[in-house]
């Protein structure tokens, strides 16, 4: 595999006015891979972005590039191109000159830079735009020029900066399934930063899922959403409830005052953990056949599911089902063993998981908060 | 929609009202004066005596041009540091940009006076030091010496604001699609500025190509502008008042100021907006 990486990054701390922004952080991209940044605002995702492309220089570790230090490299002797959030096109310059730009540099004949505009602009689907201003384009036509530009210099890989972050929904989900084809087709490294769980889940190949500078787990998709390492994990991607527990001995785990059979192993018997269980595992079942038992506080319509909160003995539950109980009633939970999944216990152990304080509203109020802490750091 | 627009030309009615006084009636006058003869019938003959003074046009243009060149050479590196410091430096860098505006103008080119003078301050302190001196005042350079010093700001403003509203991930961008800081600067900061360097141009220019005050002062009547000439036949100061050539000259240099500007316009249009057209 060792051969097969193309970026490497070694012992990387970063600190901004006496703030730790990277603390040691180790990673590897491999050639032809969709890697995501995830995390939330202030993490160090878009830090490590601009490590890569050049703009930041670490204070300490290294940058290898297919097997070359280019810590000290300028961001245009870099094989690597960047899309940027807010586009940064050149509002001086049309369509095609704006994707022409890279290749002029590179003193291209015009023959050849006609043929690699076209070609680039039958790529992100904007045929026949070549002669459009830029301010004339929508939101979603401006960010494929973005893509068109930097691809058409060929790069080895391409950094992505919550490219879709300014985009609505609709369009954003589209773009999604067009970036993942255009990497496939291109077939180079993308780099992708976000602070969308959902968005890292179905485009990447592998996620690193940072918070506070740290690289808090890399893995698939499959593995960050079924294997968190640890509550931080748990709860950034996807809704998780979070329970203290105690591990009796191999796949025996309690936990509100109940013991359960799980899958998991390895741990000290007796050793005090944290259990996480999705909101989509709990079935219920009547009073008599739950293994715990709560009363319904309140049930939310999300179209796919009702998703409501369960009171377990003062801790709130999660949980997400198709079939409708109304609030008051009073139910059974059942949990089948590969539904739960054990944690070692870590600094963020007791800070997520209990739907004590959920609300949507909140959790909407505070994501305001910190688009605007993330546009201040970029700065 | 109809008693909005009513309120709106109630509103705007003191200002429309100073325009037409102030500036329409003037320009119908001069107008009226450059094509009439001292007994008010209509003549060419304004018009073609100007021919006379066509070498005055030459130089006014010659040191307008020259002082609108060194403004744009110095303000852009000025403006373009001014730019790139932090918010509260920059503030700070603007203010003491514009604070030589809150004095006078007439003030101003009083005080270049008894620096450049034969005895001024320049002069004594080479003479101090065991020089020569030099004469500066009264010769063309004094004149753009003293345009350059009183226009400059109006060049450096508006660089700057353009220069500021180009966003840090454009440069970035350049960067990254492979241009070094020269690259950048003639493919990506030097076009996106042109609109501040056109006001700028404009903004030196005109009032340099027009002025008798700076002529005057550091000139002292030996380099001689068409604002000078224009004000002589209006005052009377050498000759005789004449109102009629006056105002032809003031209306011809009008007009080759307004064919300097819609060319400059065409510029920025050209620019800001290329694919639309």
């Amino acid at each position: 595999m060792e051969n097969n990486r193309i970026i490497d990054l070694k012992n990387i701390s970063i600190s901004f006015d006496g703030e730790q922004i990277l603390n040691d952080l180790n990673l590897y991209i491999n050639d032809k891979e969709f890697i995501t940044l995830l995390g939330p605002s202030g993490c160090g995702k878009t830090t490590t972005l601009r490590i890569i492309a050049g703009f930041l220089e670490p204070d300490e570790g290294k940058v290898i590039f297919d097997g070359k230090d280019i810590t000290d490299m300028p961001p245009h002797k870099r094989q690597v191109n960047t899309i940027f959030q807010r586009y940064a096109l050149f509002q001086h310059l049309n369509v095609y000159e704006n994707i022409a730009f890279g290749l002029r540099i590179k003193k291209m004949k015009e023959p050849e830079i006609r043929k690699t505009v076209t070609e680039m602009l039958s790529l992100v689907n904007l045929s026949g735009f070549e002669k459009r201003n830029i301010n004339s384009l929508s939101g979603g036509q401006q960010q494929r020029v973005a893509i068109a530009r930097a691809l058409a210099v060929r790069p080895r890989v391409l950094l992505l900066d919550e490219p879709l972050g300014a985009l609505d929904l609709k369009l954003r989900k589209d773009m999604q399934v067009e970036l993942k084809r255009i990497q496939q087709q291109m077939g180079i490294t993308f780099v992708y930063v976000t602070h969308d769980q959902e968005e890292a889940l179905s485009m990447s190949d592998t996620i690193v899922v940072m918070d506070g500078g740290v690289i808090q787990q890399i893995g698939t998709p499959i593995d960050i959403y079924n294997e968190p390492k640890n509550a931080f994990v748990a709860d950034f991607i996807g809704e998780s409830n979070i329970i203290d527990g105690i591990m009796h001995e191999d796949f025996v785990v309690e936990f509100s005052g109940h013991t359960f059979n799980c899958l998991d192993k390895g741990f000290n018997d007796g050793e005090n953990v944290d259990v996480v269980i999705r909101p989509e595992d709990v079935d219920i079942v009547p009073i008599e056949k739950g293994m715990v038992c709560g009363e319904v506080t309140s049930v939310t319509f999300k179209g796919v599911h009702f998703e409501m909160i369960v009171d377990v003995d003062g801790f709130k539950w999660m949980i997400q089902t198709t079939d409708y109980v109304s609030e008051g009633t009073k139910i059974g939970i059942y949990v089948e063993p590969d539904a739960i999944h054990i944690m070692k216990k870590s600094k963020y152990s007791g800070l997520y998981g209990d739907y004590s304080s959920f609300s949507d509203e909140i959790e909407m109020l505070s994501d305001v908060t910190y688009e605007k802490e993330d546009s201040e750091n970029e700065e | 929609m109809k008693n909005k627009s009513l309120l709106a030309k109630f509103a705007s009615a003191p200002y429309t009202v100073w325009m037409c006084i102030f500036v329409i009636v003037p320009i119908a006058l001069v107008v009226y004066y450059a094509f009439t003869d001292a007994d008010g019938n209509f003549t060419f003959g304004n018009m073609t005596s100007i021919v006379e003074y066509g070498s005055t046009f030459l130089i006014s243009l010659k040191l307008a041009l020259i002082s609108t060149v060194i403004c744009l050479l110095m303000a852009y590196p000025v403006a373009y540091t001014i730019s790139k410091m932090k918010q509260r430096r920059q503030s700070t860098m603007i203010m003491l940009v514009m604070l030589p505006m809150w004095m006078n103008f007439l003030i101003r080119t009083y005080a270049w006076m008894t620096i450049l003078e034969g005895n001024g301050l320049i002069n004594r302190f080479v003479r101090m030091l065991g020089g020569e001196g030099f004469s500066m005042i009264n010769t063309d350079g004094a004149v753009v010496l003293g345009m350059v010093y009183n226009f400059l700001p109006y060049m450096i403003l508006p660089i700057y604001t353009v220069l500021t509203k180009i966003e840090k991930s454009t440069i970035e961008a350049a960067q990254d699609l492979g241009a070094n800081r020269l690259s950048v600067f003639r493919r990506v900061l030097l076009p996106m500025s042109i609109p501040g360097i056109i006001s700028g141009i404009t903004m030196v220019f005109v009032p340099a190509v027009s002025t008798f005050v700076i002529s005057k002062l550091l000139g002292g009547g030996k380099t001689f502008l068409i604002g000078d000439i224009i004000e002589n036949f209006f005052l009377g100061n050498t000759g005789t008042v004449n109102y009629n050539v006056g105002a032809a000259l003031s209306l011809v240099l009008m007009i080759l100021i307004l064919i300097s500007m819609t060319i400059m316009n065409h510029f920025d249009k050209d620019e800001s907006s290329g694919g639309i057209m």
